[in-house]
């Protein structure tokens, strides 16, 4: 039985049964340390997930379900890893679910995208990477800043429009950046995040073979089911793999794209096959386990920091609320939604590491408070902080303020204080 | 004699204006040459050929690249070099690539091949295969590359095969490009260049044939400039690399055969600038890009029939250089705007209302604005011709406007 109830809205795929057949998951070199690790397990798995006259898909969690493998992938957690995994999944509910409680009490306006369920995924490539390395976000974005290490009191105050915002109250919620953590967006529009991040992959290059610079960094674009069927990704795994960028691409499938089912919109809907056409390895992952994902990241992180090229990572996983908080969410099935909530990343993970005596109950209570604590505290900040003056309203339009032109004085339009009353005309 | 003159004075007025009015007086009764065929140089000086050209007398309606062909000009004996205008593009490039290793190119053609219409030419020998990266034919990703590689400390010069190709990456162009150093609160710079060929060819079609300026400048935080000679051409080229701003650089594809003699010495021109390429008393003519040309062939005519035009080439699309057109304006009194953008939305849309909310006192006659027509461009000679301006509009225009 596929655990993905989408499934049953398309009972019988005439060729899912096909493509499973071809389906490996990894195209790589054989080389590649992926197989070695939890990809050599999809590949047992899928031959065994058959059933009869049900197209059983390889996207299937139950895959990578296997205690044993597990157990191995898992040797490399230390407590003190598992209790920054902890913290910072547990940082991302807390501060989605405030972002809820503010939106309704009108302190947050707009579309606000929440990250519930998706945990894993951004807990788990974003804490594997440097402070140098990339990262590049979608409008989902407000827990991949938090992850890179955003305060979250800058992210909530540029929720709340504030001047103390980590984009100064210009961004908003599908907005974020910070310079100094290198999360370059923040991208409203599906796919247009992928080119930039290629192109941030790509200066990683530039810098080693022009440059000469000592620079390994890494980039790692987000984005959703949705966008796969985007020409933009498409023309970016090409380039990618063209010039073997530093690069991982990361699909967080959470099998919506708004309304629409991944499997309504995607012809073939296994994403991480579609990797190995351009030559790039395509793993898939249960995204709901923060362990198994950060395996995988593990994996392809390095494998762009030696410079041997991208790869795509396809987390399957799920989100918790609507597609925004303006979303009344009533296309999805309850059972769906049931299954996906008794696989809770962090529930799942705070099992495991009770259950293996990593961390102990009061070690994790003791974190669960002080992200209360933080989270409230960064409420209290954004409630608290100032509005942007008026003055700030043509400031960075222009890096180079000669771009508003010249004023009939002679002077530089944006130095006249008129200029920012009524219109800003040039 | 005419021409040494008038080149005198273009200098000169641009250094001073005191110096400008009196080289124009003595350019007024300097001779004037009535028959044979004038070609249109690059700084607006006017040569005359005879039977080179016998196809049209006096007007050329399409003239535009015209190979030098008085040998003196090319006397060893004076200073600079001549270029075609695409060389001039080119050298502005690898000065600019010698200069700052961050600084590179990527589009389609542009390594191996050269560009479509050579201005990279010999550069990907010189600086590498990454540095002048020729890309797949994805205009949407590479132009986002480019602004991702720019986010990142790069400085790329991203080259539309056609400018009309763009229109395909027009959604990195605007929210990207435009947008993100606002919407990261200033957290990060684009310093990118976007160029390419565009304008209305010869026959090229529709598609190929954009004038994409309106399109453009709406977007915020996007600077534009046109550049029309060799001499301008490689100075904006090298303002637009070394600025902060996303600069689109407008090349028109008539004219990148232009020839002019430019400094030997290294120079950066100002991007907010509009250049004076002819002072005069009557009237003021604005406009950019090819129908600079169109423009001072009417203005040939026009001096016959006893007018003084002053001729601006406003070069900055975005902004507006609206210290030397209002200063113009105030001595003018008239305006006329002659452009090959679209006439709804277009650049002289733009530029007009900018001048009656700024000048309206100064403006004794109603702007004109002569724009290129709300058509696809078509491919049929004749029909295209209808479709941009033509010299004999704008005498024709003038006159009126001085009645």
């Amino acid at each position: 039985m596929s655990s993905f109830s989408a499934l049953k809205i398309l009972p019988s795929h005439p060729i899912a049964g096909e493509y499973r057949r071809h389906s490996t998951p990894f195209h790589a070199a054989p080389a590649s340390r992926l197989l070695r690790s939890s990809g050599a397990n999809y590949l047992s798995s899928t031959s065994s997930v058959t059933a009869a006259g049900r197209p059983v898909r390889v996207l299937s969690a139950n895959v990578v379900s296997n205690e044993k493998q597990i157990g191995s992938a898992l040797a490399a957690i230390t407590s003190k890893e598992a209790l920054d995994l902890y913290e910072d999944m547990v940082l991302g509910r807390s501060f989605e679910d405030m972002c809820a409680q503010m939106y309704y009490r009108g302190k947050m306006f707009g579309f606000v995208h929440l990250y519930n369920g998706q945990e894993a995924v951004s807990t788990g490539f974003i804490r594997l990477l440097t402070a140098r390395d990339t990262v590049v976000s979608t409008y989902r974005d407000h827990v991949h800043a938090l992850s890179k290490g955003v305060p979250a009191r800058a992210v909530m105050a540029e929720l709340f429009g504030k001047a103390t915002g980590c984009c100064r109250g210009q961004g908003g919620s599908m907005h974020m950046f910070s310079r100094e953590h290198n999360l370059i967006g923040g991208f409203a529009f599906i796919g247009e995040g992928i080119p930039v991040a290629t192109g941030a992959a790509f200066s990683s290059k530039y810098r080693r073979e022009v440059l000469k610079e000592n620079c390994d960094d890494v980039t790692i674009a987000f984005f959703g089911d949705g966008t796969c069927n985007n020409g933009q990704f498409f023309e970016c795994l090409n380039m990618a793999a063209l010039w073997k960028l530093p690069i991982v691409f990361v699909v967080e499938n959470n099998l919506w794209a708004i309304g629409m089912s991944h499997f309504r919109a995607t012809s073939d809907p296994e994403i991480w096959k579609k990797g190995p056409p351009f030559g790039i390895p395509g793993v898939h992952v249960d995204g709901m386990d923060v362990l198994k994902v950060r395996e995988v990241a593990k994996d392809a992180v390095a494998r762009a920091r030696r410079g041997d090229g991208p790869t795509l990572v396809e987390c399957e996983t799920y989100r918790f609320r609507g597609h925004s908080l303006a979303d009344p969410d009533e296309l999805r099935n309850p059972d769906e939604k049931a299954r996906y909530s008794s696989r809770d990343p962090i529930a799942t993970l705070k099992k495991y590491v009770l259950e293996h005596n990593l961390v102990s109950e009061s070690e994790l209570k003791a974190i669960d408070k002080k992200i209360d604590e933080l989270v409230e505290e960064a409420v209290e900040f954004a409630d608290s902080s100032p509005a942007p003056p008026r003055s700030q309203l043509l400031e960075n339009v222009f890096a180079d303020p000669k771009g508003f032109g010249i004023g009939p004085d002679g002077k530089y339009r944006c130095e006249d204080p008129g200029f920012t009353q009524g219109t800003a005309q040039v | 004699m005419a021409a040494v003159l008038q080149a005198a004075a273009l200098l000169m007025g641009s250094q001073t204006d005191i110096k400008r009015f009196r080289l124009r007086s003595a350019l007024r009764s300097a001779p004037v040459r009535h028959e044979g065929f004038f070609v249109v140089r690059t700084d607006g000086r006017l040569s005359a050929t005879s039977g080179v050209m016998p196809r049209r007398a006096k007007l050329i309606p399409n003239a535009v690249a015209v190979k030098d062909d008085t040998p003196a000009s090319s006397a060893a004996s004076k200073p600079g070099h001549e270029l075609l205008l695409f060389e001039a593009l080119r050298e502005g490039l690898e000065e600019e690539m010698d200069r700052d290793p961050r600084v590179c190119v990527m589009g389609e053609d542009v390594g191996h091949y050269g560009g479509s219409y050579k201005v990279t030419k010999g550069l990907a020998t010189k600086f590498g295969d990454l540095r002048v990266l020729d890309t797949p034919i994805a205009e949407n990703s590479f132009t986002g590359m480019g602004i991702g590689a720019a986010m990142t400390g790069l400085r790329p010069v991203i080259e539309g095969m056609n400018m009309g190709f763009l229109l395909l990456a027009f959604n990195q162009i605007s929210n990207n490009c435009g947008m993100l150093h606002y919407t990261s609160g200033g957290q990060f710079t684009i310093p990118v260049v976007i160029r390419g060929p565009g304008g209305v060819g010869r026959q090229l079609g529709a598609e190929h044939s954009q004038r994409l300026e309106s399109y453009f400048q709406s977007i915020p935080g996007l600077q534009m400039v046109a550049c029309s000679t060799p001499y301008n051409a490689k100075g904006l080229m090298k303002a637009a690399i070394r600025s902060e701003n996303p600069v689109v650089l407008f090349e028109h594809v008539l004219l990148y055969n232009l020839k002019e003699r430019i400094p030997d010495e290294d120079y950066v021109l100002c991007l907010e600038e509009a250049e004076m390429v002819r002072p005069g008393e009557h009237v003021t003519i604005l406009t950019y890009s090819r129908m600079r040309y169109h423009v001072m062939q009417a203005a040939k005519t026009l001096i016959n029939k006893g007018y003084d035009p002053e001729v601006i080439d406003i070069r900055s699309l975005k902004p507006f250089d609206l210290y030397t057109i209002g200063n113009s304006i105030k001595k003018t009194h008239r305006v006329l705007i002659v452009e090959e953008c679209m006439r709804t939305g277009g650049i002289g849309a733009s530029l007009r209302s900018a001048i009656i909310d700024n000048f309206w006192d100064y403006l004794d006659a109603p702007i004109m604005c002569l724009s290129s027509q709300d058509v696809p461009t078509p491919y049929a000679g004749t029909l295209e011709e209808w479709t941009v301006v033509q010299p004999a509009q704008i005498v024709a225009a003038v006159e009126q406007l001085c009645k």
